[in-house]
């Protein structure tokens, strides 16, 4: 039996198709995939995304247990800041990518991946013995809101009365609404500028209520997917999982290798580093109008050099587009290689894998 | 409600076929169509490929997902609806007027295998 939102019952009436994502029945699209990309892009659009799972750490070791499990730097973090990075096994490869608030000192919340949920609760309680910690799921507590588009400043301001013209991008603020105390951060999985709303159920019924009253579009995790794919997002599941570490995703820069003391997958991420990863995520290019899907195999002339991670026809860059893992030689920029689309051998050139310019608030 | 045109032949994947002097015209349904959302790549044979009913001839993309096109019935491609290279929406505005494939049926017997309209449409209203 899959879970439900907070919003389900607001996805159904409003026509929306639903599947199973991450454990969730959950809202794929409304309008269509095409028109709400296109209206995060160019205006504003809204996604229930209180399906992602949320775990908050707190005590005197918050900051250096979290510093242990995660590849960001925590305690160098300011108050009020954000941190994206990784839980690793010791191996590299990756339990899940998360955001890190730093709520206070020694108190942090997570937001994980809702297919990981279980996984990361785990993961995060079994390590945390002989840390002084306490370790709280509050992913039911929690509804979540992404705002998204470059009107989302305005319409945060005028809709939902939230003013956060003072946030930069990767930092929130908490806000008293209703004698509950609400998360907003200027964050998202887009490419666009936007923010993410975290409240309690009925509030977060409540704005998105307003949201679409506003004439805001509904937008599903089928364009979630699209408008993050064009930007060169990762997905866990696609471009990291527990045999894709950060490195060979080319998230290097998520891992804070030179930070003070010890985190699990340090070692195996510097050695990746330092020798090179045998696999690396690449962008391409495909000279057709076919749609390489995730799984379909990448060659190098007769040999097969990997697999395609995400592929689409770009809605805001027409072309087909994908993410592949490919061995670190075959996967330089302008390499020529070819994906095997079901019958046929497409050609298709190694590309930077931001097909799409973010235009973020920093 | 999902259009479905009397006189057609379909099959349980949701395509039909129109006979007319032992050529078959096929495409995807009104209800295929809306259970794909928008289309943006149709994969075709080529001409004179040669399937047997049930098998797979090509795939209609959609943003999200590829489905698979099963050939109702066996037989000869003799032709691939070219519109759809270029502009394979049209599928979304009339699934049946912008059919995918014409197809030189080897054994027309094979018709009885399929559903009239009437039994079609019940399956898909359940």
């Amino acid at each position: 039996m899959e879970k439900l939102t907070c919003l389900h019952d607001r996805h159904v009436a409003l026509g929306a198709l639903m599947s199973p994502f991450g454990g969730f029945d959950m809202p794929i699209q409304y309008a269509g995939i095409v028109e709400e990309h296109n209206a995060v892009r160019n205006a504003v659009g809204v996604f229930d995304v209180s399906h992602m799972g949320e775990v908050r750490v707190t005590g005197d070791e918050a900051e250096s247990f979290v510093d242990y499990i995660f590849t960001g730097n925590v305690a160098a973090l300011e108050v009020g800041k954000i941190a994206y990075g990784m839980m690793l096994y010791s191996d590299g490869g990756t339990v899940d990518d998360l955001l890190v608030y730093k709520m206070g000192a020694n108190d942090l919340l997570l937001v994980i991946n809702a297919a990981n949920i279980d996984k990361d609760v785990a993961w995060i309680t079994e390590h945390s013995a002989g840390h002084n910690v306490t370790v709280e799921h509050l992913s039911d507590c929690y509804g979540q809101l992404a705002v998204q588009g470059p009107d989302s400043e305005t319409v945060l301001r005028d809709v939902l009365h939230l003013d956060c013209a003072d946030l930069t991008f990767y930092t929130f603020k908490t806000v008293e609404c209703n004698g509950e105390t609400v998360i907003v951060s200027r964050t998202g999985y887009t490419g666009e500028d936007g923010f993410e709303i975290y409240a309690g159920h009925e509030l977060t019924v409540s704005m998105w209520d307003a949201l679409i009253a506003a004439g805001v579009q509904p937008c599903g995790l089928g364009c979630r997917d699209t408008l993050r794919f064009e930007v060169g997002l990762p997905l866990y599941g696609d471009e990291l999982s527990a045999e894709i570490s950060p490195i060979t995703a080319t998230l290097g820069m998520f891992v804070k290798l030179d930070k003070p003391g010890d985190f699990i997958g340090k070692d195996a991420c510097a050695r990746q580093k330092a020798e090179g990863s045998p696999m690396k995520l690449v962008g391409l290019e495909i000279h057709d109008r076919a749609i390489a899907r995730h799984g379909y195999e990448v060659l190098d002339g007769e040999r097969v050099v990997g697999h395609v991670t995400t592929g689409y026809r770009g809605i805001s860059v027409d072309k087909s587009l994908a993410m592949a893992l490919v061995e670190r030689a075959a996967g330089d920029l302008g390499h020529e290689l070819q994906v095997r689309i079901r019958r046929k051998v497409f050609p298709a050139t190694v590309i930077a894998k931001r097909f799409y310019k973010k235009s973020y608030k920093k | 409600m999902s259009k479905v045109i009397d006189g057609l032949y379909y099959s349980e994947t949701h395509e039909w076929v129109r006979v007319e002097n032992g050529i078959g015209t096929v495409g995807i349904t009104d209800y295929a169509q809306h259970a794909l959302g928008n289309v943006v790549y149709v994969d075709m044979p080529s001409e004179d490929e040669e399937f047997a009913a049930g098998e797979v001839f090509g795939a209609v993309e959609s943003v999200k997902a590829a489905g698979d096109l099963n050939l109702p019935v066996s037989g000869t491609i003799v032709e691939v609806n070219e519109a759809l290279v270029d502009e394979p929406g049209l599928i979304n505005k009339d699934a049946y007027e912008n059919w995918i494939v014409r197809v030189r049926l080897s054994d027309e017997g094979e018709l009885d295998n399929l559903m009239t309209a009437e039994v079609y449409r019940s399956t898909i209203d359940e």
